[in-house]
Order: structure tokens, then C-alpha cells, then sequence
């Protein structure tokens, strides 16, 4: 499996660490409640499919990378910088 | 009919003729009381013991696949109780009796061989650790061995016990952990479900779950519609997809976890042997394959297949721990999906859906639990209450923090396990 960082290029996949669903950029506020922390924390849709989660260029240019990948076939379908992702959520 | 030694002779005398299909290819009825989503070891497991403990047996296991096709065909088929936390220290004890009987039970030769597991440490705090964790066995009733650098010499003498980054200090040693046969598990619980009556109904997917006013009635699956009061979801990997239908949310995430095995060799490797420094077992099959594995590859995935840097990590570890297998071939090399929960322990529960009950999250240590997974969660539907040894696999303790088992000390975080 071959990432593509936005910043790189074409990376082996040893360079990245594998955070998870991608749903850890909307961490709730501490007021935000017991469902929305246990949605956040331990809740998953965890689809056989499409998917986007959240992978850091630990060996590379230490960025953080959304990745929408195929779970079943584990293509690599689009990769996009985890600060754009959130600055344009905002 | 039984099987037995005069059997096999009779019948090899006999030309073979007498035998039959050990279970009947049943095709479903319109009601049942008690549905089991999912024909593997755990959803067949529970069926046999809904019908032997609890005489229930107007019971379907509808398998969209074949019968024992997924894990439980797919695993690395080691047998062993060397648990510490309350909760699953008790669940695995039990489960372990429960091999050491099964074959007899179910009157089917589920080879189970209790060989001996030895998991090797590597320095002084893991040497600690594995006196801590064999007081804990043996504190609850079963037995445990701490093994000095020479016995462990003594037993395995081809480890590279002079590693300069990893030397051997000892062993931990449980000498009634082994192997079983892992599809024969499958089979001797169908055969023995069947014969109680149970409908083990193969090709059937389950596409959607019917519910009214908060309780389940029944499913929607390509073979028609089925009504029951009580379903149970087993379907490992897949839970999420099941739970689904019922407008669930579960905290799992599906990895992918690969194992290996080498051509056939002569006897060599007599027991179950785990490297205490990177993740890496590995045992002989009766067939002489070196079957082994190490860890997940770390990233969701319902492929069935791993990607190669977690191969050559466990190529790596192998030849750290004995550089005598080096010249084996691997002959190939497979994945599971893996329901991984944040805290690395299952869940055996109810849901907040009336009649819906959920057994998964067996992470990447679901075989050795098969005959107490099914124990449980058969008394778990019969009675509405917990048994005993499987009463804290609760579906809540995430949301409440309360009681999680986190066995590895990593934390309870989803990719922490």
C-alpha cells in the first residue's frame, strides 16, 4: 500500500502512522455531553467500502493526512491535507 | 451415529459406504424462538449449547456463506487461558475446561493437543510480569510455571537465546494451552447442533433486521423472511453491517490480521512458542506446516489480505527469536477481518433493541473462546441474565468507563490494540 502525501508524493506506507476514522478532526467541546464523547471515543460506522481516516507522515514531512481509501480493496482513492480539511470545515 | 474406532473399522471392512453428511443442509422455516446471524464457531457453538444446556432448539443458524467460513477457518488455531484481568481471566479458564472435553462432548475429534505454550521474556520487568500474570492463573485455580533461562534451554534449545538486543531470561509455561483442530471445531458443534435439532440454514444472508415498537421480529435475509423473538448477531468482522440493520452504532473497527504457514516439515517445534519482544507465535500443525503469525497490519480493512511491510516484520521476528526456520518456505499467507474494540476485550450483551443480542469484538482472539463465547451467550438468550465467567463483556463500558478490560495495558483507544 503506497500513500500519497499532498506534500510528498507517492510514500511507502511504513512512513505513516494510522490514527483512525477521520471523525477525531471533529473532537467535541468539553461540554459537549457523554454521547457525543462516546461517539467520538469508541463509536464507529466502520464501513466495508469507502472510508477516510486519518494517517500522520511520521517518517516524512510530519503532516497529517486525511486518506479516502477503499477498505475492501484498499485502494487509495484521494489524500488531502488535514489543516485544509479543517480550515475549510470552519 | 457416533463415531468410533470399531465405526472406522467397520466401515474401512465396508468399502465406506455407510457414511452420511454429518448435518442436514436445512432449508428455513417461517418462525423460530431464537435466530443465530452468523454459522461460525461462535454462532454454531451457541446454537449447540442453547440446545444441550437449555433445550432450546427450535433455533436457526443462518450462515450467508458456508458453514465455518469465515475465522474460524482463518486462524492460527491456539488454545490457552494465560489471562489476568477479572473477566476474561475466569471466561478463558472456563473455556479451557471446555476444550479439554470437547471432543468427547460432541463426540468428534477436534484434535485438541494441550502441547504447551511458552511465552518468553526478555528482560527484567517482563520477568516480573510473567510471575505477576502466572500468580494470577494459578491464584485462580489453574496452573502456571515460571521457567528459568536453562529450563526454557532445556525444552527449546534451538532459540537464539544470546541475542544481543533480545537474550531469553526465561518463560512463562502453561502446560495444558496446546492447538486444536480448527475446522473440526466448526464441524463437531454443527454435527452436534443438527442432531438436537437445530437448522443450520448455509447461503442465507441476512439483509435487514425487522423490529416493532423497540422489539425485534424477525429478519429479512435472501431466502426470505424469518420471524423470532430473539435474534443473535455473531457475525465477527461484520458486526458493524449487521448492527446496522438494527440503526446500531458499535464500537469496532475491522482490521486486518495475517498469519502464515511454512511447507511441511518433520517434527521440530513441540509446543506453543511466543516471542515476548515484537509481536510473533508460532506452532507445528500436525501436518508439519510452522504455523505463525505476529500482529495487525493497523489500518481498517475488510480485504481478507494484509500488505507485505507486516510480513517482513514477522519474517524479522522469526528469525530474531530462531534463526533455524530461515531456510523453511512459507507456503502462503492469509488475513482475517478482525473486530477490534477499543479496550481489546468482546462483548457478550443485550442491546437496548428488545431481543436483540450481540456477541463480537473478539479482536484477534476469538478461537481459544469459541466453547465459552457459546457457553455463555446461550445462557445469556435462554435467561436474560449473564453467565458467571461471561458476565463483564458488557456493551456499555466504553460510554461508561466502567469496567473495561484492557489486558495489554495499552489504553482503551481504538488503535491502540
Amino acid at each position: 500500500m503506497r500513500i500519497t502525501c499532498p506534500i510528498c508524493g507517492e510514500r511507502d506506507r511504513r512512513e505513516f502512522y494510522y490514527k483512525g476514522d477521520a471523525l477525531a478532526l471533529n473532537r467535541p467541546g468539553t461540554d459537549g455531553g457523554e454521547k457525543a464523547w462516546d461517539d467520538y471515543l469508541h463509536m464507529r460506522d466502520n464501513p466495508a467500502g469507502e472510508t477516510r481516516d486519518l494517517w500522520f507522515h511520521e517518517a516524512g514531512c510530519s503532516a497529517w493526512i486525511v486518506v479516502t481509501r477503499n477498505t475492501v480493496t484498499h485502494e487509495i482513492l484521494a489524500t488531502e491535507l488535514a489543516s485544509k480539511v479543517k480550515e475549510s470545515a470552519i | 451415529m457416533g463415531f468410533s474406532g470399531w465405526r472406522v473399522i467397520k466401515e474401512g471392512l465396508t468399502g465406506n459406504r455407510g457414511w452420511k453428511p454429518q448435518w442436514r443442509d436445512a432449508a428455513p422455516k417461517k418462525d423460530y424462538d431464537v435466530l443465530i446471524i452468523g454459522g461460525g464457531g461462535h454462532g454454531l457453538a451457541t446454537a449447540y449449547y442453547l440446545a444441550k444446556e437449555h433445550g432450546i432448539t427450535n433455533v436457526a443458524v443462518l450462515e450467508k456463506g458456508h458453514l465455518g467460513s469465515g475465522n474460524i477457518g482463518r486462524n492460527t488455531t491456539l488454545v490457552r487461558s494465560n489471562y489476568m484481568m477479572p473477566g476474561n481471566s475466569e471466561f478463558y479458564s472456563h473455556s479451557l475446561k471446555l476444550w479439554e472435553g470437547l471432543s468427547q462432548e460432541l463426540n468428534y475429534n477436534v484434535m485438541h493437543s494441550p502441547r504447551g505454550q511458552i511465552v518468553l521474556n526478555h528482560s527484567d520487568a517482563q520477568r516480573d510480569g510473567a510471575v505477576r500474570r502466572g500468580n494470577a492463573m494459578i491464584n485462580r485455580g489453574d496452573e502456571a510455571e515460571l521457567l528459568t533461562r536453562d529450563d526454557v534451554r532445556r525444552m527449546v534449545p534451538y532459540l537464539n537465546f544470546d541475542s544481543a538486543r533480545f537474550p531469553i531470561y526465561g518463560g512463562l509455561l502453561q502446560r495444558r494451552a496446546g492447538t486444536a483442530r480448527h475446522d473440526a471445531v466448526a464441524w463437531g458443534y454443527a454435527r452436534a447442533a443438527d442432531e438436537r435439532g437445530v437448522d443450520l440454514v448455509q447461503n442465507c444472508e441476512v439483509t435487514g433486521i425487522d423490529m416493532k415498537n423497540g422489539k425485534v421480529t424477525g429478519v429479512q435475509t435472501t431466502r426470505g423472511v424469518i420471524r423470532a423473538p430473539k435474534i443473535a448477531v455473531v457475525v465477527a468482522g461484520r458486526s458493524s453491517q449487521v448492527a446496522a440493520m438494527a440503526g446500531m452504532r458499535l464500537p469496532i473497527e475491522s482490521h486486518v490480521l495475517q498469519a502464515f504457514v511454512t511447507e511441511g516439515l518433520k517434527p521440530c517445534i513441540d509446543h506453543v512458542i511466543s516471542f515476548g519482544m515484537g509481536h510473533f507465535y508460532i506452532s507445528q500443525s500436525d501436518k508439519g506446516g510452522l504455523v505463525f503469525g505476529g500482529n495487525l497490519d493497523f489500518y481498517a480493512s475488510y480485504a481478507s489480505r494484509g500488505n507485505l511491510p507486516m510480513k517482513e516484520h514477522v519474517m524479522e521476528a522469526a528469525m530474531t527469536l530462531m534463526p533455524m526456520i530461515g531456510k523453511a518456505k512459507v507456503l502462503r499467507s492469509w488475513g482475517g477481518i478482525m473486530d477490534m474494540t477499543p479496550d481489546g476485550s468482546p462483548i457478550i450483551d443485550r442491546t437496548l433493541i428488545d431481543g436483540l443480542y450481540l456477541n463480537c469484538g473478539w479482536c484477534y482472539g476469538g478461537f481459544k473462546a469459541v466453547p465459552a463465547s457459546g457457553y455463555g451467550f446461550a445462557h445469556l438468550l435462554a435467561t436474560d441474565q449473564h453467565h458467571a465467567t461471561a458476565s463483564k463483556f458488557r456493551l456499555d463500558r466504553f460510554r461508561s468507563g466502567r469496567g473495561l478490560m484492557d489486558e495489554e495495558a495499552t489504553g482503551s483507544q481504538h488503535n491502540l490494540h
